[in-house]
């Protein structure tokens, strides 16, 4: 242990360590998120915050170190419908809806319900209801565009849709890559008002370059540089740590 | 089950095999042989064997089309089906082989095999043999399936996985020992259901059940493709990954559709077999397998209907073809699938629907226009 309490914890991430071919992308890593708690993680390119995504929803297995959901459940030894099952969501950095199918039906896959073939053929994964979906399409403002195929959204859209398809998973914790990477400032403040709005009852952690958006955010930044944390603190102390402008400014 | 998954061309298309499935026994049975409009028998059976392809295509297309799952193996299970089936063909010829044994077939005394395999018992009870149809290549498909996509095996690799597989399939059934006929395959098949296999009313009976199998073959697939099944379906074929993020077990729903594939190619070797009145080991070769791919292009990748529509087309030029000039089918084989991955990505059936959905909009368009100009 490292002083992390275990408490009210919703994600927590102790000494965890990855290599990819002798480079080390997490470097005993530690990391505790409360529940409830919106949490930004910034760091340089390359500081290890993706594959801290991929680790903790079951796309890489570390190579040392434990990651526990919810206080209890050991999420190293999970794969990755498993863990989406327990309650974790993620948006990717480029955002990846179905672009073929409707704006509608991405939802209607997101959300919340059985996932067996079975259940997807004649039960009630089969027969979700219109007014789940449009609940979810009206909180990201997309409900005029509900029959459109997504493949037709602008970026800024298909963000938001992601974000739609995240809420519609009904997730304990939502895990957001570069919400806003090639959104324009107007959509950029709403995504920031949208993420707060969720983080009331969920915990949130954001992934993110933007540093007005991460300011606008208003929550604990952790900063990461090779793979383990540099500093953690509100935004205008992290920003004031030297080491932390040294590492973005170039040493 | 829900109704109204039948879309427009889905309507169409099972009024086209209905159709066919009451004009061609008619125009075969009823009008004299002098009439320009009689079909003769040995046409009846052609066309059965179309529609039999037609099945396997559909079969392909559900995997392929709506799964990005490309099998270049699916010949395998249509064999199997097929051998299936002339198992219990060669069972029903009982004594009246060539060599007049009570129980063996012709092959098996002449290689002086004293008695049947164990695997050739239960083939002579019909009910046996059309279970066999179902459950040999949908045993197959998903211990392939259950190990192929649980070691997430995708695209080309797992192509050419299954093309290894109906590959070493074909090099195992070519062995005398294999008990199944050697290279000679399986033939000189007597009756079915005590109807002999060479008459005009089995021949039709055949014909008018390959279509009926076309159709439930293709309500089956379509109902699967528009539940929100097919759906996780294509989103796993675009974005597989994401489907996995999303909570889904993406191997449960590919094994899913890959079995129910492998049975509907199945019977459609099954219902092929007595038709042509032979299955050999040819049928397991990788290039019928590729072909069948072809026909699912031509028609259109993703709309059944088009596959189905595909087989038939592509096999009628074949028939014709070779006839003409059989040295230019392979050639012609080629061009057509250059020529329909170069101009027509979508197939047939995917382009007539494209124009028609620009039709639609251009209509709208004009619609909208119209009233603003007469301000």
């Amino acid at each position: 242990m490292t002083g992390l309490s275990l408490t009210n914890t919703q994600l927590y991430l102790d000494g965890v360590s990855v290599t990819f071919d002798g480079f080390r992308a997490l470097n005993n890593l530690s990391l505790a998120v409360e529940a409830g708690e919106m949490r930004a993680v910034i760091g340089p390119n390359g500081a290890g915050k993706t594959t801290m995504m991929d680790v903790i929803t079951g796309r890489t297995r570390p190579d040392t170190g434990d990651v526990f959901f919810g206080g209890m459940v050991d999420l190293t030894i999970l794969d990755e419908a498993e863990i989406a099952a327990l309650g974790i969501g993620r948006k990717f950095q480029k955002p990846t809806v179905f672009e073929s199918h409707t704006v509608a039906d991405n939802i209607c896959l997101a959300l919340k319900d059985e996932r067996t073939p079975f259940s997807a053929l004649f039960g009630a994964r089969n027969r979700i209801a219109r007014e789940r979906i449009d609940a979810v399409l009206a909180r990201v403002r997309l409900l005029d565009h509900r029959s459109r195929p997504a493949a037709e959204l602008s970026h800024g859209q298909k963000q938001w849709l992601e974000i739609g398809m995240l809420l519609a998973q009904d997730p304990k914790l939502l895990l957001v890559d570069e919400p806003v990477a090639g959104m324009t400032d107007a959509e950029t403040e709403d995504t920031a008002v949208l993420l707060r709005d969720i983080a009331r009852d969920r915990s949130v952690v954001v992934v993110e370059h933007d540093m007005a958006f991460v300011r606008a955010l208003d929550c604990k930044v952790t900063v990461l540089h090779e793979g383990s944390v540099l500093a953690e603190g509100s935004i205008d102390a992290v920003s004031a740590d030297e080491r932390v402008v040294e590492v973005y400014l170039g040493r | 089950m829900r109704m109204g998954f039948i879309d427009r061309s889905g309507a169409v298309f099972l009024a086209l095999v209905g159709l066919a499935a009451l004009l061609v026994p008619a125009a075969n049975l009823l009008l004299p042989e002098t009439s320009a409009l009689h079909v003769p028998t040995y046409a009846v059976s052609l066309m059965g064997k179309y529609l039999a392809y037609a099945l396997l295509a559909l079969s392909l297309d559900l995997v392929w089309g709506y799964c990005g799952i490309l099998s270049l193996g699916h010949g395998a299970f249509f064999a199997l089906g097929g051998y299936a089936m002339g198992m219990h063909l060669m069972r029903q010829i009982g004594p009246r082989g060539v060599y007049g044994h009570p129980v063996l077939p012709d092959f098996m005394v002449f290689l002086n095999w004293k008695e049947l395999p164990w695997y050739w018992h239960g083939f002579d009870w019909f009910p046996f043999a059309a279970l066999m149809v179902l459950a040999v290549p949908g045993l197959l498909a998903f211990a392939f399936g259950w190990l192929a996509f649980r070691s997430r095996v995708t695209g080309v690799y797992l192509s050419i996985i299954t093309q290894a597989m109906t590959f070493a399939l074909m090099l195992a059934f070519f062995r005398n020992d294999m008990g199944l006929g050697g290279n000679n395959g399986l033939t000189d098949f007597k009756d079915l259901l005590g109807f002999p296999v060479q008459a005009q009313g089995t021949r039709v009976a055949l014909f008018v059940l390959t279509a009926l199998a076309l159709a439930l073959g293709y309500v089956v697939a379509r109902h699967m493709v528009t539940s929100t099944y097919g759906k996780v379906l294509v989103a796993i074929r675009d974005a597989e990954a994401r489907t996995r993020f999303l909570g889904y077990r993406v191997e449960s729903f590919k094994l899913v559709a890959f079995t129910v594939s492998a049975m509907m190619a199945g019977v459609a070797g099954a219902l092929y077999v007595p038709q042509v009145g032979i299955i050999n080991p040819s049928e397991f070769s990788p290039a019928n397998s590729i072909e069948a791919v072809i026909w699912v292009a031509v028609g259109g990748r993703g709309t059944l209907v088009g596959a189905a529509l595909g087989a038939v087309v592509v096999n009628f030029s074949k028939t014709w073809l070779t006839g003409a000039l059989p040295e230019l089918w392979l050639f012609a084989l080629g061009a057509l699938f250059v020529v329909v991955t170069l101009y027509l990505p979508k197939g047939i059936v995917g382009t007539l629907a494209g124009l028609a959905a620009r039709r639609r909009t251009r209509h709208a368009a004009d619609a909208g226009v119209a009233p603003q100009a007469a301000e």
